[in-house]
């Protein structure tokens, strides 16, 4: 049996206005394999959230995906009626928001909450779900889980909420969790304990995660494999260590110069010129172009397709080479 | 002590609370015997900082430490409950007239969100030029002049000039904040968490433009932020706060390299960082209290490592334990 | 430059202009056919309103032109001098055409008055309170609360008893029972606006009070407020209509709709329906067709659609 859970082919999300429909995903393709940590790494307008909604088929008018293939364990969600949808969410595949109230319903208590999440898809006497959303409870750090189950979301902080997110996540132990800027709105120490849960999680029941950030220095310290995506497109991916130590793309080089610790105190930082480009003014050809330095004639012309090199790929006509490392 | 070495801003013991005051409600059941639920908000609980001409000092903590707060009390959007404010030696406080009107120029503030600290309503033009006219900084001939030049410094096309700020990226927004400010000549800048909304590479440019404007202004910063890495870049010295005091002071170079306090200890394990690969992560238990409610003694302590019973009990006091570094902990006094 | 708006000619991707689904979820964008209906005729009715003297066979307001032996005919019916009575005529002889016409004037005058007044005052008040906060807002609150904690009908019967009759006298007992709405409104928007950076940031630029007030404030709480005021047009028409029910509205020389509706009442048992009916419908359709356009507006406004 293969191991690989998740085979994303040429998925295009696109946004419908009168002009048109906007491609806010345009031909991504992706693979997670089962205990996998992949980092989905962009920033604001990428199109790293919308892939995330898509694979789950979250995606709301006037939004629509208008093309491509997301094979979860072989079967094409895409091919799936709602109803059969709806029985793979939050039972196989599960998703995490960065903010917390998107998962709560602010009006309910946080144990029938989590009791409805368990008695959707499993038949199960509730003496036996409750115990198993107070195990989720401790297994995120919460302390006494009896009394919490019965509180409202407002009475628990930011980073409790989150937890709270993960855990019924978690509920029916799902294979993959896709998670969409956890932790952005929260302080780094509570990060940090998130950080630390989801990876025992991840271990201890094999569970693959999509974290979607876009923060290189989560990605690099929780994820084995990273994608890095600008315009629409994944611009390079691979395992971290090589795409983090020597990255191809001039973007993901230019990510990390631009980084305060990348440069001495006090002198003035690397930055990338320019701003990333709305959905309706992307450039043609390869996206990024006005602002690579290295363009070339044909980056205008076409966009470049994807150039595989062992275990890591990129779309780049003038990748940065080895040596230059 | 000459002009040039008077701090531009000193902080003595500057205290700031919120508090709710009773409503009739509660007057009334008070007279029943029933103790009024008073319920004060700590945001700073006696800071006392000294800001040198021309020095960036950056304030970096978590949310509800109140660094914000300290920042409009420092800027005069906030007026302390308690303690001194001196901006160039003399009481905030108590200026009046042209005194006063100097220092609410002279102090001028960055905020964190681009999107809500412009007027959705004026043109980038009214935005930038309001303060001019208003109190009648440069003839109005000159300012559409004024307004081009400013909007060139931060880095914009000066076409934007009639466009609005729902027209103009994230970015380009906080240049716009920056430009608003530098149009009143100000002295001192506090920058509140000013790069925190803005993607990475934008930010690197924001930054950038900082450093620029320092370097041909003069500027003295408060650089308030959560982001540690970019506090070390741009700041000459550091000062930690944790729930309404500062906990730990230094140069940036001492603090990064020799950090102190446990809880500055904390932050520099927890920030993640680029070099690190498949981290085993080991963070510190507990949440951050709040501030409505600030734990007896050291307000770190249910939270430390190493706490001791002392720390329940007594705060601990801003201790010089080396040149220029100053940090409150116990646990340095017991090695003394 | 590096933040240039046009950097370079570069071609962009152009969007695509087809898809599986794409005439659907247009479609779904789309489609409001009430609203369409009610713009028509909201539209048609102000220009009747406006140019009623034009569509209007005769002057009903004009005693001189009434004769009683005109009275109650029929629709259709032809009056004494000749010409005939589409919609029939009231007791005292007015064409029921020419009266619904006038009486569209009064009653949509008083609506828009009666607003725009209470909009003025309400949020000027409301404004002031956000803004300055402690007692001053306390003391306008409570007043606001006395005055809205009576039945609305109550307060602007016992006023019009007191000041009698006339159109003035009804646009000033709505704004008294109205502004206080306005007040609420404009004061809870002010209070979120006012925690806006922007306008901290006028504060820290030294800017007056009152500048930031009028200039900084007031515009960017308009929304909510104008599109309450533009229900209200309608609530103040059907306020108008009732307290003239009643007896205590316009005069009966002028009768606004309310009124009409009034007289023909007694007439409705004996079978002359249209004395009522007419102006009924009238009224009915001036409301629900400027509430729909608000609420159509509030939609457009809300900032959450930009």
């Amino acid at each position: 049996m293969s191991d690989i859970l998740l085979d994303v082919r040429g998925l295009r999300t696109a946004f419908h206005t009168e002009a048109g429909a906007w491609l806010a995903v345009d031909g991504v393709d992706l693979t997670v394999r089962r205990g996998e940590i992949v980092g989905l790494v962009g920033e604001s307008g990428s199109g790293k959230s919308v892939t995330g909604f898509s694979l789950l088929g979250l995606i709301d008018p006037p939004g629509e995906v208008v093309d491509g293939e997301v094979k979860f364990k072989g079967t094409d969600l895409r091919k799936l009626s709602e109803e059969q949808m709806r029985q793979l969410r939050g039972n196989r595949i599960a998703m995490i928001f960065q903010d917390p109230l998107m998962t709560l319903n602010p009006v309910l208590r946080i144990g029938e909450q989590m009791m409805e999440a368990i008695l959707t898809h499993e038949d199960v006497p509730r003496a036996q779900a409750e115990e198993r959303c107070r195990e989720a409870l401790a297994m995120v750090g919460i302390p006494s889980p009896e009394t919490r189950l019965k509180s409202y979301p407002h009475e628990f902080s930011g980073g409790m909420r989150q937890r709270v997110a993960i855990a019924i996540a978690m509920l029916n132990k799902p294979d993959l969790i896709i998670c969409d800027e956890p932790t952005t709105a929260l302080d780094v120490t509570i990060q940090g304990q998130i950080l630390y849960r989801m990876q025992q999680i991840c271990r201890d029941h094999n569970t693959a995660l999509i974290w979607i950030t876009h923060d290189l220095g989560v990605v690099a310290e929780l994820a084995d494999r990273v994608a890095v995506m600008y315009a629409g497109r994944i611009v390079e991916s691979g395992p971290v260590e090589q795409v983090l130590d020597a990255p191809r793309h001039p973007y993901t080089r230019g990510l990390l110069d631009s980084m305060p610790g990348a440069t001495q105190p006090g002198a003035r930082l690397h930055q990338i010129n320019g701003m990333a480009p709305s959905l309706a003014g992307r450039p043609s050809g390869c996206a990024f172009r006005p602002r690579c330095t290295n363009a070339v004639t044909r980056c205008t012309e076409q966009a470049p397709s994807v150039t595989t090199e062992g275990s890591r790929s990129y779309r780049c006509y003038v990748p940065i080479a080895r040596e230059a490392q | 002590m000459s002009q040039a070495d008077t701090p531009v801003i000193e902080l003595k013991n500057v205290h700031k609370r919120f508090e709710q005051r009773p409503d009739l409600a509660q007057r009334i059941l008070a007279l029943t015997g029933r103790p009024i639920d008073r319920r004060t908000v700590y945001a700073v609980n006696g800071v006392d900082l000294s800001i040198k001409r021309g020095e960036v000092v950056g304030l970096v903590g978590e949310s509800g430490c109140g660094k914000s707060t300290l920042g409009r009390v420092v800027a005069g959007l906030h007026r302390q409950t308690e303690g001194e404010l001196l901006y160039q030696g003399q009481d905030a406080n108590r200026l009046r007239g042209a005194g006063k009107l100097a220092y609410t120029l002279g102090v001028q503030m960055i905020f964190q969100d681009p999107q809500a600290s412009l007027n959705p309503r004026q043109r980038l033009r009214q935005i930038l030029g309001e303060s001019l006219k208003v109190h009648k900084l440069a003839p109005p001939a000159d300012i559409p002049g004024r307004i081009d030049q400013a909007l060139t410094e931060v880095g914009l096309d000066t076409e934007y000039r009639d466009r609005f700020p729902h027209q103009i990226s994230g970015g380009q927004r906080q240049r716009i904040g920056i430009a608003r400010a530098l149009m009143v000549a100000p002295k001192f800048l506090v920058c509140d968490e000013p790069v925190a909304a803005l993607d990475v590479s934008i930010q690197a440019q924001v930054i950038n433009l900082f450093m620029d404007l320092r370097e041909q202004h003069g500027f003295t910063y408060l650089f308030i932020s959560h982001d540690l890495g970019v506090v070390k870049h741009i700041s000459d010295r550091v000062a930690i706060m944790y729930l309404g005091k500062i906990v730990e002071i230094s140069t940036s170079a001492e603090i990064f390299a020799r950090a102190n306090h446990p809880y500055t200890q904390a932050l520099m394990a927890e920030v993640p960082d680029v070099a690190r690969r498949g981290r085993k992560f080991t963070p510190i238990k507990g949440e951050i209290p709040s501030p409505l409610n600030p734990p007896s003694g050291c307000t770190f302590n249910p939270r430390c490592p190493h706490a001791m019973p002392r720390c329940r009990e007594v705060a601990p006091a801003l201790k010089e334990i080396s040149a220029g570094h100053w940090s409150a902990c116990h646990l340095n006094e017991a090695s003394a | 430059m590096a933040n240039s708006p046009n950097p370079g000619r570069t071609r962009t991707v152009q969007p695509l202009a087809e898809t599986p689904r794409r005439a659907a979820i247009l479609k779904k964008l789309h489609a409001r056919p009430t609203v369409r209906g009610s713009v028509i005729a909201l539209s048609v009715l102000i220009i009747l309103v406006v140019f009623a003297p034009f569509f209007a066979p005769q002057n009903p307001y004009d005693l001189a032109n009434l004769s009683l032996m005109d009275g109650r005919l029929a629709p259709r019916q032809a009056l004494m001098d000749g010409s005939i009575a589409w919609l029939g005529t009231d007791d005292q002889g007015r064409d029921m055409l020419s009266a619904i016409l006038y009486g569209l004037r009064i009653s949509l005058m008083v609506g828009l008055s009666a607003v725009v007044l209470a909009t003025a005052i309400g949020g000027a008040i409301g404004l002031v309170a956000a803004y300055i906060g402690g007692w001053v807002d306390t003391v306008l609150m409570r007043i606001v609360d006395f005055i809205l904690g009576f039945p609305t009908i109550l307060v602007a019967l016992v006023l019009l008893v007191v000041l009698g009759r006339g159109v003035d006298k009804v646009i000033l007992a709505l704004v008294l029972v109205q502004w206080g709405h306005y007040a609420r409104i404009m004061r809870s928007r002010a209070l979120q606006e006012r925690r806006k950076e922007y306008v901290e940031a006028a504060a820290n630029l030294g800017f007056p009070a009152w500048r930031i007030m009028l200039f900084h404030l007031l515009p960017n709480c308009l929304g909510p407020v104008m599109v309450f005021a533009t229900i209200q047009i309608a609530t103040a028409i059907a306020l108008e209509a009732t307290l003239s029910f009643l007896g205590v509205g316009v005069p009966i020389t002028e009768p606004s709709l309310g009124l009409l509706i009034s007289n023909g009442f007694q007439y409705l048992l004996s079978g002359d329906y249209w004395i009522s009916l007419f102006p009924g419908i009238a009224l009915l359709v001036l409301i629900l067709s400027i509430n729909i356009v608000g609420d159509r507006l509030r939609e457009a406004l809300d900032p959450r659609r930009a």
